[in-house]
Order: C-alpha cells, then structure tokens, then sequence
C-alpha cells in the first residue's frame, strides 16, 4: 500500500513537472516584478540591499507572519521536551580545545552577528541571518561547559516579547500618521549610509534580536533536555 | 566556473546519498550539512548572496545543530 502510494505521488509530480516544462521555457521566466522592483526601491525606500527592502517594506506583513512561524515552532518545541527532572546526570565538560574556541569565538560571534543585523540595508544579510550567528554564539558556552546559565531564561523570554513588540508598534505608528501598517518611516537619509532607510534598520534590528533569543532560547533547552543512553 | 560548479553539485549529490547510506547518525548529519554548504555556493554563483547566507547560517549551521542535539536526546549520539 505505502509503494503504491509512493508511486502515486511520483507519477502526480512526473505530470505537474512535465505541465510546467509545456508551459514555461527553462530559465526563461515571464514575472517581471524584480526589474520593476530594481528600477524603483533605491528611491522609494532608501535601502542600498534590495532584498532588505522587499522583506521589511514591500512585504513587511510576509515578515511578521514569518517570526509569528518561528515563534510557534519554538513554543511547540519548548512544549514537547518538557522539563527537567532534578537528579538527571550532566554531561562532562568539553574537552580543552572546545572550552578555549568557545571563549575565543563567543565575542567574535557576537561582533558578527550584530554587523550583519546592523548592516542589513546596506550589504546581504540582516536580521534572520545575523539572528542565527547571535544564537550560535551564545550556544557555544553551552556546549564547551554543559550546565552553565549565561543568562536567565525569564530575562531572554522579555528580551524577546520586547523585540517582537518593537516591530509591531512601528507598523501601527505608521497606521497612527494614516498610512498603512507597516509602511516605512523616518527620513530616507543617503543612500548607502549607516543611518538611512529610515525606520528599516530598527525593525531589522528587531527582528535579528527576536530571532536570535528565541533560537538560544530553543538551543539552550534542547540542550537542557535530558539525555537517553 | 562551470567546471566548478559541476564539481560541486557532484559532491553534493554523493553526499546525499552518503546520508542514506552512513549507518552512524553523526556521519549522517555531517553529510547533510555538506549538502546544505554546497547549495550555500551554488547561491553565490547565482548572485543571491542573501539567500547564500541564510543557507548557511540556517542549513548547515543551525539544523545541523538541532538535528546534533535531537541525536542526543534520543540517546542516538555514537561516535564510533
């Protein structure tokens, strides 16, 4: 039955394929909203990186939306592993070359992580990315030194709920000056500036925050979890 | 550069199939993210630096390391 099932499903996406191929030359696609895009978003939002523009003010909303996912998933996950009982071993510290990367790394991580965020209008990268580098570096204590808290996870809980707050007040703020929500702010400043685009790079900054203590967070209970053997 | 390319899309589809042939976990879990660090550079030769670097930090780096830690809870982490 499950063969017969698997076949069904190779067979349906074998026809959809071929309809595409009928349809649509290879590599040779119809949309043209990315010129549309590359011709107007220097001017309409300040953003030297396009891509920053599309996913902060073309579709802020698509955004939000994204962080509400991860939020969930990172709730559910928090849900299944449960909590800790009191007498669970430890796992031994990491050995020398693990425990002086980590001390090494941590600030470097954190240096990155923030350049990326901070930089998202201008150069690739911005809050998701720069967000995982910040989780990154704040699991990697963890993993040289099993046991340790860095920071309490109430305070990375607020940290968080700030975070996620922040973006949703500056999209009512533009609701507030009759514009829709969402809609940039602020002065566009120079092109290519630190200080441009607006209200762009505070909500990356946002999102790279909220993004970066919720996988910590997820990453430091997974952590936490007991383990079988 | 085609070469390269090429190069690189033969590596990862080896080590995809490495994935379902390593009998270790951990083995498998290293492949996997080989496979995610390829289609990290085939992102940059398409001039989507963006999406490279999501697949990066996301794909091979953070994945990895749920999957690393999922191993471990499930009591799966052999290393030998």
């Amino acid at each position: 039955m499950r063969r017969f099932t698997a076949a069904l499903f190779l067979l349906g996406l074998g026809v959809m394929i071929a309809a595409i191929y009928q349809h649509i030359d290879f590599g040779n696609t119809s949309v043209n909203a990315g010129q549309a895009i590359n011709a107007v978003a220097a001017q309409e939002t300040g953003a030297a990186n396009f891509v920053t523009s599309v996913v902060l003010a073309y579709r802020g909303i698509d955004t939000l939306l994204e962080l509400t996912i991860l939020f969930t998933a990172a709730m559910i996950g928090g849900m299944v592993l449960g909590r800790r009982r009191a007498d669970a071993p430890r796992d031994p510290d990491a050995g020398f070359i693990l425990r002086t990367g980590a001390d090494l790394l941590f600030p470097l991580l954190l240096v990155v992580g923030l350049y990326i965020i901070l930089h998202g209008h201008l150069t690739p990268g911005g809050g998701f990315q720069g967000g995982v580098i910040l989780a990154s570096a704040f699991f990697l204590p963890l993993l040289a030194r099993p046991g340790i808290t860095l920071i309490d996870q109430r305070i990375v809980s607020l940290v968080e709920g700030l975070a996620g707050a922040t973006f949703i007040l500056i999209g009512l703020l533009a609701m507030f000056d009759g514009k829709e929500f969402l809609t940039p702010l602020l002065d566009k400043g120079e092109l290519g500036a630190l200080i441009s685009a607006g209200s762009l790079p505070i909500l990356y900054l946002a999102v790279g925050i909220k993004v970066g203590s919720e996988l910590a967070g997820l990453l430091a209970h997974l952590a936490e979890a007991e383990a079988l053997d | 550069m085609e070469v390269v390319v090429l190069v690189v899309v033969i590596v990862m589809l080896l080590s995809a199939v490495a994935v379902l042939l390593f009998k270790d976990f951990l083995a498998a879990l290293a492949a996997m993210s080989v496979v995610s660090l390829g289609l990290s550079f085939l992102f940059v030769v398409a001039r989507a630096p963006d999406v490279a670097m999501t697949e990066a930090a996301i794909g091979a780096g953070l994945s990895s390391l749920l999957f690393a830690l999922a191993l471990r809870r499930l009591g799966l982490w052999r290393s030998q």
